[in-house]
């Protein structure tokens, strides 16, 4: 299968849905947290991201749910290159995006029911859309009876159910997941991966953000993005050229 | 996109009534007030100035030093001219009456040079300064005078303070502005988990900014209706009380027009709160990715 030479621009592969091409990052004028990360992601895959603390795991997931932009080389996300994409372009690229976040980020005045609505909402559907949908969902991870408590009255494991009801409400095109079983039980944390691993099932792809080893041994099939001090770790080539992906037949050489 | 007052249930839930409130209504209130009042004084001085001008704007005297004896020549002259409408000669009595302030009861002795004093008025488009100089030319000594000419300084004084009250009605509303925007940004960093979260999920600018306009529009309608209100009772209790302006000008002060003008003060100051709130909040939004 051809794959595009480094240098040759990067075009974007069919069943690609994530390309990063020599991307750095760096916070103000401090020193790069993220170097020359060339990677690619196929749709439709399950990743887990690993590496020590301070390895740039988070800063990588600010950029690839559109909180920060690369301050060099190209990111392409949904076959659009968005380094440099215009602002207002954003919000319709973060509607396909289900992010579940270390700190949860509800809103703390919301009730459970209308945190997990607010993707719905934001996408522009009424109430009437929603009711069935947010119910089903919270139902799914086990808060049914909670949906009118807040967040402040919920224990750390409901929140994070509630973070990622929200992030997978909308059917996004692709999750991305900050430790999502990092405060639940072992059983919570088996149905949030069996959450998971349905969406991918469906087509979604998912990256998740993890410590934990026992995760990435429970999910067959799931690839690997490990990062070392803001370098990409990949010594096989299989996250540069991954298998399956392929040239669209108009780029086709 | 939505009708930027347009907020559902749902949304307003969002951000909690505490969204710009504080102290904005208050504020907003007193500018309001204060701008009526100001605006009220501003239209009053305009008034007054309109009709003082309208009163002299065709009158003129002829004013003769040395004595009654050239006053029926004068007034030949003048009746010769097209255009004069109106010629009376000012009674000898009233001059000594209006002496008599200044010289006392001196100022009714017969013996005191009296000058004539012819008022005249001129027909609108007419040529007055022709008027006068064929009077000057057959009377001589004989001085034309344009009252407005003498009003002058009046009626620019009047001119400036309300020039004064139309900068400071201004200058009211561009602190208005200047709070708003102060407020509008608070809000934003008051509510910035929210925002933040909101623009994560793919919230737009105006889908954020809207949960705000909302909030300092009816903020901003109720300041300047309760302010406004306070003023026009102000105002009300002030010409009932004190005619002073009423005789001066020989009609009232405020007319039914500016009771319009007015009243349309503390809309003009809720769509301008909402307007530059908004335009602030897209602004401060921008400022982030």
């Amino acid at each position: 299968m051809p794959h595009p030479d480094h240098g040759e621009g990067s075009a974007f592969l069919t069943g690609t849905i994530v390309e990063f091409d020599t991307v750095g990052l760096r916070y103000g004028t401090g020193a790069e947290v993220l170097c020359d990360l060339d990677f690619r992601l196929s749709e439709g895959s399950f990743y887990f991201l690993t590496g020590p603390s301070g390895a740039g795991k988070t800063s990588l997931l600010k950029l690839l749910y559109l909180a920060q932009r690369p301050t060099r080389g190209r990111m392409t996300l949904f076959g659009e290159e968005l380094s440099h994409a215009p602002r207002d372009a954003m919000p319709a690229y973060r509607r396909r995006i289900g992010v579940v976040f270390q700190d949860f980020r509800l809103i703390r005045h919301l009730s459970a029911f209308d945190n997990v609505a607010l993707p719905l909402r934001i996408s522009g559907h009424g109430d009437e859309e929603i009711e069935g949908p947010v119910r089903e969902m919270l139902a799914w991870v086990g808060l049914a009876d909670r949906a009118s408590a807040r967040p402040p009255t919920l224990s750390g494991g409901e929140q994070q159910r509630v973070a990622i009801a929200r992030a997978v409400i909308a059917r996004p095109e692709l999750i991305i997941a900050d430790e999502p079983t990092g405060n639940v039980d072992a059983a919570m944390a088996e149905r949030i991966l069996h959450l998971l691993t349905a969406m991918n099932r469906l087509g979604t792809t998912v990256i998740v953000a993890t410590h934990d080893v026992g995760l990435i041994a429970a999910t067959p099939g799931a690839q690997l993005i490990r990062l070392e001090k803001g370098v990409l770790v990949d010594p096989t080539g299989a996250l540069k050229h991954p298998p399956g992906t392929a040239r669209r037949s108009s780029e086709a050489p | 996109m939505k009708n930027p007052l347009f907020v559902t249930d749902a949304e307003q839930r969002l951000i909690p009534s505490g969204g710009i409130r504080g102290p904005v209504p208050v504020l907003i209130a007193i500018m309001t007030f204060v701008m009526v009042v100001v605006a009220a004084a501003g239209l009053a001085l305009a008034n007054t100035s309109a009709v003082v001008k309208s009163g002299v704007e065709h009158r003129y005297s002829i004013q003769i030093a040395d004595g009654a004896a050239k006053a029926p020549a004068a007034m030949a002259a003048a009746r010769a001219q097209p255009g004069v409408v109106r010629i009376a000669q000012v009674p000898p009595e009233d001059l000594r009456r209006t002496l008599e302030r200044w010289l006392g009861p001196a100022g009714q002795e017969a013996d005191l040079p009296l000058p004539a004093i012819i008022d005249l008025d001129i027909r609108p488009g007419a040529d007055s300064a022709a008027v006068g100089r064929a009077i000057e030319q057959a009377v001589p000594g004989a001085r034309f005078v344009s009252h407005r000419t003498s009003l002058e300084p009046l009626l620019k004084a009047l001119r400036g303070l309300t020039l004064l009250a139309l900068g400071l009605v201004l200058l009211i509303a561009l602190a208005s502005a200047a709070a708003v925007v102060l407020a509008a940004r608070g809000a934003l960093d008051t509510h910035r988990g929210t925002i933040e979260v909101m623009h994560g999920i793919g919230a737009t600018d105006d889908q954020v900014a809207r949960l705000f306009v909302r909030q300092i529009a009816i903020d901003a309608l109720l300041g300047g209706v309760a302010g406004a209100a306070a003023a026009g009772l102000i105002i009300a209790l002030i010409l009932g009380g004190a005619s002073t302006a009423t005789m001066l000008a020989g009609t009232p002060p405020i007319g039914w027009n500016d009771v319009l003008w007015l009243v349309t003060l503390p809309l003009a100051i809720a769509l301008l709160a909402t307007q530059v709130a908004r335009s602030a909040l897209l602004r401060a939004l921008r400022e982030r990715l």
